[in-house]
């Protein structure tokens, strides 16, 4: 055997694990994002508006007091939990027939809607509004949550449309934007956007 | 055999050829992973709701935030507002809003997102409050800071 005299450690990959290393870190170290519930508030105008009027029927209306119990329709007690499936059921019931264009088109019913076309219950998913009114004592967290469910009604409904229509889903469709902008995926969101169209009023909180 | 009757060799010097590699790693590290500054919170720190629906903040120089929460005193109730290290009352958030935009360039205001960072027991009437001081001002792009995370029930309590 041949005798390795103070033979030095090899020090020429140190380098490279070195930048193996911080690379690795600089893949998985996530900066504390910050993410939430995004809302887009209405915005104030100087002339007064004249007062939109909508049928009580394209109305669901969401109270929750500050004892955090929420009542629909003026009627029902429920979980947060519950939200969810009634928003849905709510505006995708598609019972009448959407607004009139202001081109003076007709309106058309829902062709999209997959609900139990109840005549007593909205009429199409653009003229669907949902109300949250909330006491001003009510928990945040609360409020926080029926938001969600809210939201999460709206992103399921434009999800199952955008199966239908695109073999994918809303928020792939969303993701995909996100990664490469394209004029027709932009079309695509847009489309769903208008179908299922947010449309939550949030009267003076009861004092 | 010549391989037992081995003499212990000196030990070899260590080479420190590699150390400034270590060093610019973790000079590299730190440099990506430390936020500037945060800043010093004057009330309790908020407890987010959770949520399922978020969406991540785009464009992080255009968000100012807004903090509620209870103070640290819990002798004094209510709820506290704070930006940027001072305590300040509902009125001075449009001030508050328009010293951001003065930071930001004009074509930039428009894209600027206020995130409500809230203690999840805080109380809806002062989240309102500040909505409508936002509204008053055009500040319309608003995000409720959550975590993500399907337990809703945490949120509140009966």
């Amino acid at each position: 055997m041949a005798r390795r005299e103070n033979s030095e450690i090899n020090a020429g990959s140190m380098a490279d694990i070195a930048f193996l290393l911080l690379i690795f870190f600089l893949v998985t170290t996530t900066m504390d994002v910050d993410s939430g519930i995004a809302r887009k508030l209405p915005e104030k105008s100087d002339v007064p508006v004249e007062d939109v009027v909508v049928k009580q029927k394209n109305v669901l209306d969401i109270t929750v007091n500050r004892n955090n119990q929420i009542l629909i329709e003026g009627t029902d007690f429920v979980e947060v939990t519950d939200i969810r499936r009634i928003a849905m059921d709510f505006i995708d019931n598609g019972g009448g027939e959407s607004a009139a264009k202001p081109d003076g088109t007709p309106g058309k019913p829902c062709d999209y809607c997959n609900g139990t076309k109840d005549p007593a219950s909205s009429d199409h998913p653009t003229k669907a509004v949902i109300s949250l009114q909330s006491d001003r004592g009510t928990t945040y967290g609360m409020y926080v949550s029926i938001q969600n469910e809210i939201e999460a009604a709206y992103n399921e409904l434009r999800n199952k449309l955008a199966l239908v229509k695109y073999k994918r889903s809303y928020n792939d469709l969303l993701s995909d934007y996100n990664d490469n902008a394209t004029e027709s995926l932009k079309e695509k969101i847009d489309f769903l956007k208008d179908s299922y169209p947010q449309i939550i009023s949030e009267p003076e909180p009861i004092k | 055999m010549s391989k037992f009757k081995k003499k212990k060799k000196g030990l070899p010097a260590i080479s420190t050829a590699s150390l400034p590699d270590i060093v610019f790693m973790l000079l590299f590290f730190f440099m990506v992973s430390t936020t500037m500054r945060e800043t010093d919170l004057l009330i309790k720190k908020p407890v987010l709701p959770q949520a399922t629906e978020v969406k991540k903040l785009e464009m992080k120089s255009l968000v100012s935030t807004i903090y509620v929460g209870k103070s640290k005193d819990a002798r004094i109730g209510g709820d506290k507002i704070q930006v940027n290290d001072k305590i300040i009352d509902v009125n001075d958030v449009p001030s508050f809003i328009f010293s951001e935009r003065a930071l930001r360039k004009e074509e930039e205001v428009k894209f600027m997102t206020t995130s409500i960072k809230a203690d999840r027991e805080a109380n809806v009437g002062t989240i309102l409050d500040i909505k409508e001081q936002l509204r008053d001002i055009n500040a319309l792009k608003v995000s409720f800071s959550t975590t993500k995370g399907a337990d809703l029930k945490s949120n509140y309590k009966k």
